[in-house]
Order: C-alpha cells, then sequence, then structure tokens
C-alpha cells in the first residue's frame, strides 16, 4: 500500500520526477516523527539504577531512585571523568512467621558507571540521599566550565 | 552471608497506568512496586514510591478498597540541560481490594528512603459464643 501511494500516484502535467522524491522525504520525515513522539527519554543502557543526567554552567547533576536503599550501604568513587555508584538493596526479613501474597519488590546488589562528558572537580562532589532519591552534584573542572567572552 | 549468593538487580522501567479516572493535574501514572502479607494480626503493604514525600501521600481506605496516591516533586530544574534521561517522574497510583475487615483507626503508615509501610490491624475473629438453651 505503501509502494502504491508512493509510486502509483499519476504525474500531473511537467511534475519534475524530483517532486517524487521530494514527496517521499516528506512522507519517510513523517513517518519518524510519528515513531519519535510521546517519548523524551534516551535510550538507557539498561544498568541498575537507572540515571538523569543535567548539567549547568557549574555542576553536572546525577540522580537515581533508590527506594529502601541505606546511606551506609552506597558507595560512590569518581575517577577521572566517571562517577561509580553501587550498593545493595536489602528487603528485610520480616520477624514474624508470614504469608506473602505479592512480593514484587526486589533486592540485590548493583553497580553503574557514569562517564561524564567534561572534566569533573573529584575533590568537591556531594551527594545526598533523601527519600529515595540519591542526589550527586559533581562540580565542573575550571578548565570545562564554559567561558564567557565580551565583544568589545 | 555469602555475598557471591546475592543477585544482581535488573532494571526495571517504570509501568504506566491506564486511568479510568481523568486527572485534574497532567504528568504520568506509574504503578508502584509492592510487598503485601499477612501475620497473624495484620495485613502489611510496603510500596516502593521514591521521590515522595508524606505532605504527598494520599492513603484511602474506602468499602474495602485501598486507595495509594502519592507524587514525586522532585522534578528538574529548569536551568539546567539534560544530558541523559532514563527515567521519568510522576505520580504513583494503586488500588487494592482489602478482602479482611481492618481497624480503621488503628491503621499505620510509615515512610522513609521511598518506602511506605502500611500496617492494617485485621479485627479479632468473633469468638464462637455458646448459647445456652434454658428450660422455661
Amino acid at each position: 500500500m505503501f509502494y502504491k501511494r508512493v509510486f502509483g500516484i499519476p504525474r500531473a502535467g511537467f511534475a519534475s520526477p524530483f517532486s517524487q522524491f521530494e514527496l517521499l522525504r516528506q512522507q519517510m520525515e513523517r513517518l519518524s516523527e510519528a515513531f519519535d513522539l510521546g517519548t523524551s527519554s534516551t535510550p538507557s543502557a539498561g544498568v541498575f539504577p537507572l540515571i538523569n543526567l543535567t548539567e549547568d554552567r557549574n555542576n553536572y547533576y546525577i540522580k537515581a531512585e533508590l527506594p529502601g536503599v541505606k546511606a551506609s550501604v552506597l558507595d560512590i568513587q569518581a575517577k577521572d571523568k566517571s562517577i561509580s555508584v553501587s550498593g545493595e538493596r536489602k528487603i528485610e526479613a520480616e520477624i514474624d512467621d508470614v504469608k506473602y501474597h505479592r512480593k514484587e519488590r526486589e533486592e540485590g546488589k548493583f553497580s553503574r558507571m557514569i562517564s561524564l562528558p567534561g572534566e569533573i572537580d573529584e575533590e568537591k562532589i556531594d551527594a545526598q540521599l533523601k527519600s529515595g532519591i540519591l542526589k550527586i552534584v559533581v562540580p565542573k573542572s575550571e578548565a570545562a566550565k564554559p567561558r564567557k567572552i565580551t565583544v568589545k | 552471608m555469602d555475598t557471591n549468593g546475592i543477585k544482581d538487580l535488573k532494571v526495571r522501567e517504570k509501568q504506566e497506568v491506564d486511568l479510568s479516572v481523568e486527572q485534574t493535574r497532567p504528568g504520568l501514572v506509574f504503578t508502584p512496586d509492592v510487598d503485601i502479607f499477612e501475620t497473624e494480626n495484620d495485613i502489611i503493604l510496603l510500596a516502593d514510591m521514591p521521590g515522595v514525600k508524606a505532605e504527598n501521600l494520599t492513603i484511602d481506605l474506602r468499602e474495602n478498597v485501598l486507595t495509594l496516591s502519592g507524587y514525586s516533586d522532585d522534578e528538574e530544574n529548569r536551568d539546567t540541560s539534560v544530558l541523559i534521561s532514563e527515567y521519568e517522574v510522576g505520580k504513583y497510583y494503586r488500588q487494592f481490594n482489602i478482602a479482611e475487615v481492618v481497624v480503621q483507626d488503628k491503621i499505620d503508615a510509615q515512610l522513609s528512603d521511598g518506602t511506605l509501610r502500611l500496617t492494617l490491624p485485621k479485627v479479632e475473629k468473633a469468638k464462637p459464643r455458646q448459647i445456652t438453651v434454658k428450660t422455661a
């Protein structure tokens, strides 16, 4: 059907063969737009935990959702332009003899490496774990910061 | 414990909910992962709701339907630009049918490290009463 619509159009008058290509190109564009709609997220690396990385002039901000993970079991390390986050999520065993109806929450260990696009100041990294969300603020090194150039 | 025996956590994409009721607040709605178990006296529910603060969480029990609803206000700062976005933030919503009769005023809810622990005490089973038939 797609073939017929693209190639089966009767040529109208003096239409150049290029207009057919132009039509095809437009249709392909529209098709790819239709697939792109609705998702703003980038394909994930598929490694736990999922992260969001943002930046401003001075810092990189890494965020990850880690519900039920204690700060004491988190291990965060910085080396060159990479930050590694590893730890373990434990689900405490219930004391009483319990009967489970549903068990969807999982436990296990995790380790994730995040490469940052620029140089960082390893000494000043700050990490906080609040309401199950880990936030790491990674200051950019002076050399990596964008410089403002004044036009005289 | 032997550390080699611990399995690695796998990534699970958040599950979006298809709500039958329209929302006033725009945004995505996800299903929180839960554990539900029963002890002799209580029904206990654990739900993972990262980013939800106590003031943004509503727990409602009405006619045996328990509704959990909360939202994360952890939105991105507008002044930052996004480099990687692997997860999205939104509302959490889930409903359960509670078969047991629950002591409504003794329900306990605790939120810590992004996990909700809800304790629903069961009503004590009525003790079988013996009725003695008196002879007139």
